[in-house]
């Protein structure tokens, strides 16, 4: 290739800026106007708000909703959030937050919006007191999220594969087959000796976290971190119980190990290969996606063995980078309204935190088709008021991460019990200095 | 089909007789128009090379939380940390670990290939395309794949292995279990280009050795251990500079081999979490510790530049000892 003769590189010059500028013009164009503002709701796991949308557009002509995320897990959802959170730029208008993650945004709430500076303390009596709080900062200046789920838990299980076990199959004789843990080891060891071919429950880990959110809550309220967010991981006697009784479960073999939410877990769904699954209400959406229409009504919902207990839900917020704050409030509170909620409930059970939304006659005679009609309003909704929330302390995502590791090394052998409490101790003492 | 891969640019023929009316410009052009044109890739190289190498070590030295706005300055705190953190160790073992079972047998495969794919054989540019194929597909989709092949349960490898009376294996809980699989996929992503690159310098390797040897009476495997390999020397070096930079910053075959809660572990005891994926596990969630996640990317990079060195140190003593044909080769 020749060096460009001078004036005809002077000439591509020209040429190309020109193009840049033209560009550049027509790209600025389209910017502001009277355009249709598009709103981007940040969700994972299952939410439930497609018909949610659908009625918010048909109401305000002005707004287009883009939803992302919708299946994804927590674990993938979470960094991108942060991410986008710190480089100032790339978050929905609308994000959710799941409560595991609240605590550390609201270190720093500079991120998001004040929602009581727009008119959200009017909303107070729209949530279960606890949620509120939840979304609040600290000095109780700042609300970060608007409530949208709680975590009443019951137990999921397969009724096909309990009659096959011998094992009753309707939802009330199946209640009482399990008033406490120790009860539902033994319903299981029974499971285990008919020989299915399929496992009592899916993964040690889920039901290690139900266990110790129950107790927890019936106790002083809190698990890994105390109320004043000192680490009480080896202290705390919830968490010990939590763990032996979680041992007692491996020990007797009920256990699938599919690994949660891996490719794994969603086959052993698929090719219904455990008969229970501890149930935070926003999970029967969760096994709806992944079991798949061949499994409608094999499924059904029992009780959750002891008393009670709350896993996992959720806030709205809207992020300070968000360019159509006002839209995005709105939206929000028509979201997190009862009327939002029980819609989301409909369609994909997750509870409502919203009181007036739990006595609604929708909330309270709903069925769910998929579960075999069984009473999902009653199920969940009847001891919701009383749930009790258990506190969650700065680092508690890290610290849960190696608990419940330290579980999965025990259920797949790599480690004896005693060692692995060594383990779940030692590393989150470690996690949760960093 | 000989592939030309010296990077060099053409150079322009120096004007000779400049029109007199330019003179000064002229000289100045001459001057400096050729640092004018090499300025694009040190501009780009700067802005993202330079710059985030510099800020990154800028953030190490700081107790950063990724949305904190306070930054403390720490020192050298992050790294001391660091080098007593048997978690860092453990995945610089796992790196190593993995970078050598897979980069081994990679290139003696993929000098087997070329040595096939060298032979007359029938439709040979369909053949020699066809290695490239692995290639060319998306890293996160073979590795989401190859996660299904190793399942521990309901994978098709263990179903294999089950058909001939072997027990199940845990792919992604059994620390060396989890190298194979993951040196696997990389495997079969990289032999075919590491073969096509082979190929291109065994077809530069001129005829009349082979006939000269043929006449000695070498046989064919003779011809390729003491013809072949000695010449190919150069290249075999390139290759493995090549693998050893992808392979200590191995991320996305790991990273996608695992699903599930917390995949970037690497599975419930580490077993097959790289130095990026720790990185990003300190950087993001879920810990958001920049400042530390900083650090461990500086130890990687003097980690990687440690490496290199080694390899020119090897390329000087190998590729000097090949005689007149190895600075030859070495340009190919």
């Amino acid at each position: 290739m020749a060096v460009l003769p001078r004036r005809r590189l002077a000439a591509v010059a020209l040429a190309a800026t020109t193009a840049l500028l033209v560009t550049a013009g027509c790209g600025g164009g389209d910017e502001p106007g009277d355009g249709p503002v598009t709103l981007t709701v940040d969700v994972f796991g299952q939410f439930g708000y497609e018909q949610l949308y659908q009625e918010y557009m048909a109401a305000n002509p002005g707004v287009k909703i883009v939803e992302r995320g919708t299946g994804t897990n927590l674990d993938e959802y979470s960094p991108k959030l942060t991410q986008w959170l710190a480089a100032g730029r790339g978050a929905g208008d609308v994000v959710a937050i799941e409560e595991g993650l609240m605590v550390e945004y609201k270190a720093n709430p500079g991120n998001f919006v004040n929602l009581l500076d727009h008119g959200a303390a009017d909303l107070k009596g729209n949530f279960l007191e606890w949620k509120w709080n939840a979304g609040l900062t600290a000095d109780g200046k700042q609300l970060i999220g608007l409530g949208t789920d709680v975590g009443g838990i019951a137990m999921c299980y397969r009724k096909d594969l309990f009659e096959k076990a011998g094992l009753p199959t309707e939802r009330d004789e199946v209640s009482k087959l399990w008033p406490t843990w120790p009860d539902y080891i033994a319903t299981g060891e029974k499971f285990v000796a008919a020989k299915t071919g399929a496992s009592f429950l899916d993964a040690a880990t889920n039901t290690f976290n139900t266990i110790l959110l129950q107790t927890a809550g019936n106790s002083d309220g809190y698990s890994y971190y105390d109320t004043s967010e000192k680490l009480v991981v080896d202290s705390n006697p919830a968490v010990r119980q939590a763990w032996d009784t979680t041992m007692d479960i491996i020990d007797s073999g009920l256990s699938g190990k599919y690994g949660s939410w891996s490719e794994e877990w969603v086959s052993a769904f698929k090719q219904s290969k455990f008969a229970t699954i501890a149930c935070p209400a926003w999970m029967t959406g969760v096994i709806e996606a992944n079991a798949g229409t061949a499994a409608q009504g094999k499924w059904d919902i029992a009780r959750v063995p002891g008393n009670g207990g709350n896993w996992g839900g959720s806030h709205l917020a809207v992020p300070k980078q968000s360019k159509h704050q006002a839209e995005a409030i709105e939206l929000a509170k028509f979201l997190t309204s009862a009327k939002g909620q029980i819609g989301a409930f409909k369609a994909k059970g997750p509870l409502p935190s919203s009181p007036q939304a739990l006595d609604d006659p929708a909330i309270t005679g709903a069925t769910n088709a998929y579960f075999s009609g069984a009473p999902v309003g009653s199920i969940f909704g009847s001891g919701a008021k009383s749930l009790k929330p258990v506190y969650m302390g700065p680092k508690n995502q890290a610290v849960r991460t190696e608990v419940e590791n330290a579980v999965r090394t025990v259920e797949l052998g790599q480690r004896s019990p005693a060692q692995g409490w060594t383990d779940a101790v030692t590393n989150a003492k470690k996690a949760a200095a960093k | 089909m000989t592939v030309q891969l010296d990077a060099r640019p053409p150079v322009a023929p120096k004007a000779d007789n400049p029109r007199p009316s330019w003179g000064r410009l002229s000289r100045l052009d001459t001057r400096f128009s050729p640092y004018l044109y090499i300025a694009p890739f040190f501009l780009i190289f700067g802005v993202f090379g330079a710059y985030p190498l510099a800020y990154t070590f800028w953030v190490s030295l700081h107790d950063w939380d990724l949305l904190g706005t306070n930054h403390p300055f720490v020192g050298a705190e992050n790294y001391t940390r660091l080098l007593a953190d048997t978690d860092f160790w453990h995945a610089l073992v796992n790196t190593l670990g993995i970078f050598v079972i897979s980069t081994v047998p990679q290139l003696l495969a993929a000098l087997w290939l070329a040595n096939l794919l060298n032979r007359g054989l029938r439709a040979r540019t369909g053949w020699r395309m066809a290695v490239l194929v692995p290639n060319v597909t998306s890293t996160a989709a073979v590795a989401i794949v190859f996660g299904v092949l190793f399942g521990r349960e309901f994978g098709m490898i263990n179903w294999l292995l089950d058909l001939v009376g072997v027990d199940a294996i845990g792919w992604k809980s059994n620390r060396f279990a989890s190298w194979v699989a993951i040196s696997a996929m990389v495997d079969w992503r990289w032999t075919g280009y590491n073969a096509l690159i082979l190929l291109a310098a065994m077809q530069a390797i001129p005829r009349d050795l082979y006939e000269a040897a043929a006449i000695d009476g070498a046989s064919r495997v003779r011809q390729f251990w003491s013809v072949t390999v000695p010449l190919l020397k150069p290249t075999i070096i390139f290759c493995t500079i090549i693998a050893t930079i992808g392979g200590l910053q191995l991320f996305t075959e790991p990273r996608m081999f695992h699903s599930g809660t917390n995949p970037i572990r690497g599975g419930p005891l580490r077993e097959s979490q790289t130095l990026t994926m720790y990185m990003f596990e300190n950087a993001f969630a879920p810990h958001y510790n920049f400042g530390y996640g900083s650090a461990v990317a500086w130890l990687l990079f003097a980690l990687i530049a440690i490496v290199a060195v080694l390899n020119v140190l090897i390329l000087r003593r190998l590729g000097g000892g090949s005689g007149p044909n190895g600075r030859k080769g070495a340009a190919r």
